[in-house]
């Protein structure tokens, strides 16, 4: 299990790094923590490997009242030690294990886009965006590019060969709005069997005026429901069983190794009403 | 092509040639010598070849040394010091935390720096700590027993 | 026997090493030397057209490749079949690498050998094999309908099948009696494999100086690796050494052998004369590296009233791969073990072991016990839930009692030896285990329950182990032993058999083990044997060395042997320490010399005048030097036996399982290190969690194994496995001189069956297949109430 030979590029800025993606089409090396793996097994081959570790600006993380913003460098344990946003570090715990945070990074796992992953529910949910980074003639260009088409398929993303996923955003909470984010896995740290992240977000009279769930590994990419209309102005306690049979008709589960589709659809149901009650919650007690 | 770089390895510089695939955890073990740090998996699993990268728990066996050119590395070889055993090596001596001893090194140095970071853990949060490390052989009960007791031998020598 | 240190929890004298990185294991030696890959197959099943090695050539690094065209007749004959066995009539071993047939993915094919690993893979893709694919075998069921064969030869797929059956005392057959009983239960149940997956997988390093071979090898056999490279090889025994270094687990993967690679790289390493070595990686140790544990088995249980069994019929199905080199070990253990404390009616039992496309079957810590006890103590829970008793109250019911040893249960075991346990009390550990767990007071609620499992296990068998002792002139003991470790820490526990029996420091104490170097004749690791055999070979060995000591000290210091006593390493007369003569000195004293290279030395020199100018300096039928070495072989196994029990709560929702408490109850005789002891029970019981509830090996149709890895091969972490509760009961063996059996593989043993007793209580629902998953629980739940 040893890597397959490859050309190393280790560009320093931003321009240098579009330029040698432009020119090589070469896979992007960041935390490694997904890609290493693969090219140990020798599942992946590139001719080109390029390291962006030095590449400078590219860390970080911005926090405005309307969102985050989390640089391509920034590993998991950095953001999640920020604690700039409640339902992303709520799911940072969920990731992996420590160790894998600490070099893993955060972009990294969107590009990546395990549907069974939890980044991408929570890029999802939120509707934040992706800003994708690419050289052409002779200058950088970047586009925004939203959640719902980031995430093109399973361990598939927008990022096109070439093109370099620079930044993430996530918007805030905004008031009156709580989050959850609940999960089974088969050991602590692996990947969901399935789970579900939901925002709610009440009136002044604990009502629910917004609910979204976002559900991993069971289907080709998160899938997102908003369920404000069928537990609309309810009260938040109340987000109960209709609700998840809504989320339920909506997934694509399939069997594996680990669960059966049937279970896995039964657990989103499951999750779903737990996501929701618990981000409802958080919602009423003055939001997250 | 053979790439030239220094990593700092238990506080000694250390220069080295080394392809852009190699592994840290190749790198540290056969181009270095330290064959402390041990490899179990190779695909990030098992926690067996995990070492210190700028006083970080990594695994080596997912980084290539020419990646973490210039950083500072410390492997189990780099845990005692000059006075003998570090606190969590006699902790896992005394609360019979190893048998093969495989994956002791990746253990050392996943719970060197969680008590750096977290002195007084509780049960969970040394659970969660540890869980990234696979053992086979000691169902884990003496090595959270030794992550406590190392935990209150760095506080008896604080 | 001075005692303070048998038994007590003396720390490991391996640790210092292992703690620091100083520890050797297989790949941290041979920096120079050439490294080794193989083509494995990715079929199941198929014929090997063709090779072409073409594309391969070109690879910067390369240095040879080798396919079963290449081997020399005598390398390249089939493996051994270790174990024969006359019911296993279709034995069938692999070649060193394949040739024509490959029987199951990963199977070698070729071997790359270039200046590193890396250089070696890069060939390794590149050689093309063209395959031509057969229909592969997969799965207990459809490999008896033989429809399609892994061996040609093999009608069937049955290479072995063997009935073994006791009567009752009236002379009963189990079928007849079953017949007869007031109550009968016949019922299927399922396990399905796993493996010992030690985190550091197999290694071979091999060096070759023109004339001697030097074999390193992460084995749980040194001495029998040695025999069967020589034999291989055709080299004189003397010519080859193979030394296990620091072993990083075995768990029963690493006691077969010859491995193809412990064949093929001695080999390589004489043709190319250089050193060569081999690490196996994660991928090749799943698809090339043992399994074991599957099995189905059919169940037919006759009893009475009070639960007592009058009959029992069991027929297994066991699923042993594509190849059988370690005989039929694992479901004749299955069979015997399956009685377990129970004192049957009558037994019937038969297995058919059945080829599959799979990676071969040996014995996994436990070795067959796991399924034998999973059987029995299901059934106990059957007739209790029948009966509507306690299932506790129907164990008791037919346990041997404690005065009935030794109880013959006259069947023939792994050794081919009778099953006769030797000593135990199974109602005092039943009360042990009820109180420590809180049986009576259990509150049982949805969603919780509690379980139990007993077991007996058959340890220390033989043939032997055997033990050198010498005591040198600076008054060290150096204690060697031909069988192995991968963590057990033996070099402590001998060390503490030796202190103690020659009345020495622990400090002046080395043990080395698995170096053929040092001791040539021995078994191995395995079977909970190396305490039982070793140690009681080490203790056998130090006597000897004491009464030599005694001989020569008494000689000296003009005393009858019978009233000296060795304290702290000085030999001194009992009452009186002032007459007294260190252990150093004696082992001067004891090798008369003519050349003083220090001081000490210069009192044994012949114009010294410490010796009788009338006798020859050394006497008629002693020997020079202050060693001893002896043997132990036991006239059959010796029977440990546990009880566990656990709590599990069922998440209503989720059906998330999750052991909240755990318990043991263990009797492995006198205990030599408790801490070790403990160590090996907590071990063992995790990887019955394991077993239990996370690990199994997903063959698809294809014969292809889907989780090949530690993504999706589910062994446990520190957050999946429960605080482990134990208490000891010392039932001492009348077999052996320490009075000890074996404990490695105990924890292990029962984890299924408990796991499934306790789920069983907090579902209503019988469990009848392990391991069992959330999602099994859920499909469960779902067909019991729809």
């Amino acid at each position: 299990m040893k890597p397959p030979p490859f050309e190393y590029h280790a560009p320093r800025d931003l321009g240098a790094a579009l330029q040698t993606l432009a020119e090589v089409r070469g896979k992007v090396l960041a935390g490694g923590q997904s890609l290493i793996p693969m090219l140990n097994m020798r599942l992946a081959a590139p001719e080109h490997l390029v390291d962006i570790n030095r590449v400078a600006g590219l860390g970080g993380v911005e926090r405005t009242e309307a969102g985050v913003r989390v640089g391509a460098l920034t590993r998991h344990s950095e953001l999640e030690r920020a604690g700039v946003h409640p339902l992303l570090t709520k799911a940072l715990k969920l990731v992996a294990h420590p160790v894998i945070r600490n070099r893993g990074t955060v972009v990294g796992s969107l590009v990546h886009a395990d549907p069974a992953a939890e980044l991408p529910a929570v890029l999802a949910v939120l509707d934040g965006s992706v800003r994708i980074a690419r050289w052409e003639g002779s200058s950088p260009v970047e586009r925004d590019v939203p959640a719902r088409e980031f995430f093109v398929g399973p361990m598939e993303s927008a990022v096109q060969p070439g093109e370099l996923a620079v930044s993430a955003y996530f918007p805030s909470l905004g008031p009156r709005t709580g989050a959850a984010f609940e999960e089974v896995t088969r050991r602590h740290g692996d990947y969901a069997l399935a789970g579900v992240c939901a925002v709610v977000t009440v009136n002044e009279d604990a009502h629910v005026t917004a609910a979204r769930v976002a559900c991993i590994g069971v289907g080709p990419v998160p899938v997102v429901v908003d369920v404000t209309d069928a537990g609309g102005q309810s009260a938040a306690h109340e987000l109960d069983g209709d609700v998840a049979q809504l989320v339920q008709d909506r997934i694509e589960p399939e069997d594996d190794i680990h669960a059966s589709a049937s279970y896995r659809r039964h657990l989103v149901g499951v999750l779903t009403k737990r996501a929701l009650r618990n981000a409802a919650r958080e919602a009423e007690t003055g939001g997250a | 092509m053979e790439h030239e770089i220094t990593l700092v390895v238990n506080g000694a510089a250390r220069r080295v040639s080394v392809p852009a695939r190699r592994l840290l955890s190749d790198c540290l073990r056969h181009d270095l010598g330290l064959t402390g740090t041990h490899v179990g998996c190779e695909h990030g699993v098992c926690g067996c070849c995990t070492v210190l990268l700028d006083g970080r728990p990594v695994r080596s066996c997912l980084t290539f040394a020419v990646t973490v050119d210039g950083c500072e590395i410390t492997t189990v070889e780099g845990l005692a010091g000059a006075d003998g055993l570090s606190p969590v090596q006699r902790a896992f001596a005394e609360c019979h935390g190893l048998q093969c001893g495989f994956c002791t090194p990746g253990f050392l140095c996943t719970v060197t720096a969680l008590l750096r970071d977290n002195p007084a853990p509780t049960d969970e949060e040394v659970l969660e700590g540890v869980s990234g490390n696979l053992c086979r052989c000691t169902g884990y009960q003496n090595i959270v027993k030794a992550v406590h007791r190392a935990a209150e031998l760095l506080a008896e020598e604080a | 026997m001075t005692t303070r240190l048998f038994g007590e929890p003396v720390p490991r004298r391996e640790d210092p090493r292992l703690l620091t990185g100083n520890g050797r294991y297989l790949d941290d030696l041979g920096r120079d030397a050439l490294a080794a890959a193989f083509v494995r197959s990715p079929h199941a099943h198929a014929r090997i057209r063709d090779i072409d090695v073409g594309p391969a050539l070109d690879v910067e690094g390369l240095v040879a490749i080798y396919t079963f065209e290449d081997l020399p007749e005598r390398v390249g004959r089939p493996l051994p079949l270790l174990i024969p066995h006359p019911a296993l009539t279709h034995g069938r071993t692999a070649y060193p690498l394949a040739k024509d047939v490959v029987r199951h993915v990963g199977e070698p094919v070729a071997m790359v050998v270039a200046t590193d690993r890396y250089a070696a893979e890069d060939a390794c893709a590149l050689i093309e094999v063209d395959y031509e694919p057969l229909k592969p075998v997969v799965g207990l069921e459809e490999a008896v309908q033989g429809a399609q064969l892994v061996h040609e030869d093999v009608p069937g797929n049955v290479g072995a099948h063997l009935v073994q059956e006791v009567a009752g005392a009236d002379g009963r057959g189990a079928r007849e009696a079953i017949e007869a009983s007031p109550h009968t239960l016949a019922f299927r149940l399922d396990i399905e494999r796993s493996a010992s997956m030690p985190l550091e997988g197999r290694g071979v390093y091999a060096r070759w100086d023109g004339r001697d071979l030097r074999v390193y090898s992460s084995t749980q056999t040194s001495t029998s690796v040695r025999m069967a490279v020589a034999a291989a090889l055709g080299l004189p025994l003397p010519q080859v050494e193979v030394i296990a270094p620091d072993v990083g687990g075995g768990f029963g993967v690493k006691i077969v052998h010859p491995w193809p690679e412990e064949i093929l790289l001695p080999w390589a390493a004489m043709t190319l004369g250089r050193e060569i070595k081999w690490t196996e990686d994660r991928r090749e140790h799943f698809i090339s590296s043992a399994h074991e544990r599957g099995q189905v088995q059919y169940v037919r249980v006759g009893f009475d009233d009070d639960g007592r069994v009058l009959g029992l019929d069991v027929t297994i199905l066991h699923d042993h791969g594509a190849y059988t080199p370690y005989g039929i070990i694992v479901p004749i253990v299955t069979s015997t073990q399956l009685l377990g404390p129970y004192k049957i009616g009558s037994y019937r039992v038969e297995f058919s072991a059945v080829y599959t496309n799979t990676v071969q079957v040996t014995p996994y810590r436990g070795a067959g016990r796991p399924q034998g006890v999973f059987c029995m103590e299901r059934t106990m829970d059957k007739i209790a839930w029948h009966l509507g008793k306690d299932r506790t109250e129907v164990r008791a019911a037919n346990f041997i009692q404690p005065g009935e040893f030794p109880y013959d249960q006259g069947m023939t075991f792994q050794d081919g030896r009778p099953l006769i346990y030797d000593s135990g009390d199974y109602p005092e550990m039943l009360r042990m285990i009820k109180e420590l767990i809180g049986w009576d007071d259990f509150e049982r609620a949805p969603g919780r329950g509690i379980g139990i499992g007993c077991y007996v296990e058959g340890t220390g068998v033989g043939p032997y182990e055997g033990g050198h002792v010498q005591v040198t002139s600076d008054g060290r003991v150096h204690v060697s032993t031909g069988l192995t470790s991968q963590g057990q820490g033996h070099e402590t526990v001998f060390a503490q058999i030796a202190a103690a029996e020659l009345g020495v420091p622990i400090e002046r104490v080395s043990v080395v083990t698995g170096d053929t170097r040092r001791f040539g004749y021995a078994v191995g690791t395995f079977a909970s044997r190396a305490a039982v055999v070793s140690g009681n070979a080490i203790a056998l060995a130090c006597r000897k060395v004491r009464e030599k000591a005694l001989r020569i000290a008494a000689d000296a210091l003009e005393a009858d042997p019978s009233d000296l006593q060795i304290t702290d390493g000085l030999v001194h007369v009992a009452g009186a320490p002032g007459a007294s003569i260190p252990l150093s000195t004696v082992a001067v004293l004891s090798n008369p010399l003519r050349y003083a290279f220090d001081e000490e030395a210069a009192k044994a020199t012949q114009f010294s005048g410490t010796a009788s100018p009338d006798r020859p300096p050394v006497a008629e039928e002693e020997e020079p030097g202050l060693e001893g070495r002896d043997y132990y072989s036991p006239i059959r196994s010796t029977f440990a036996a546990g009880m566990h029990a656990a709590v599990v709560e069922t998440d209503p929702d989720t059906a998330e399982i999750k052991v909240v408490r755990y318990a043991v109850v263990h009797d492995c005789g006198r205990l030599i290190n408790p801490m070790i002891v403990e160590g090996q029970i907590h071990g063992g019981v995790a990887q019955g969690i394991g077993g239990a509830l996370y690990e199994r090996m997903a063959y698809d149709s294809h014969g292809q194994l889907v989780n090949a890895s530690f993504m999706d091969f589910l062994m446990p972490y520190a957050t999946e496995i429960p605080h482990i509760e134990t208490d000891h009961l010392e039932t001492p063996s009348p077999l052996n001189p320490l009075g000890i059996k074996g404990a490695g593989e105990a924890g292990v043993i029962p984890v299924s069956a408990v796991i499934a007793s306790a789920i069983e209580d907090a579902e209503g629902i019988e469990i009848d297949r392990m391991p069992i998953s959330p999602s099994d629980l859920f499909a469960l739940r779902s067909t019991h109430h729809p």
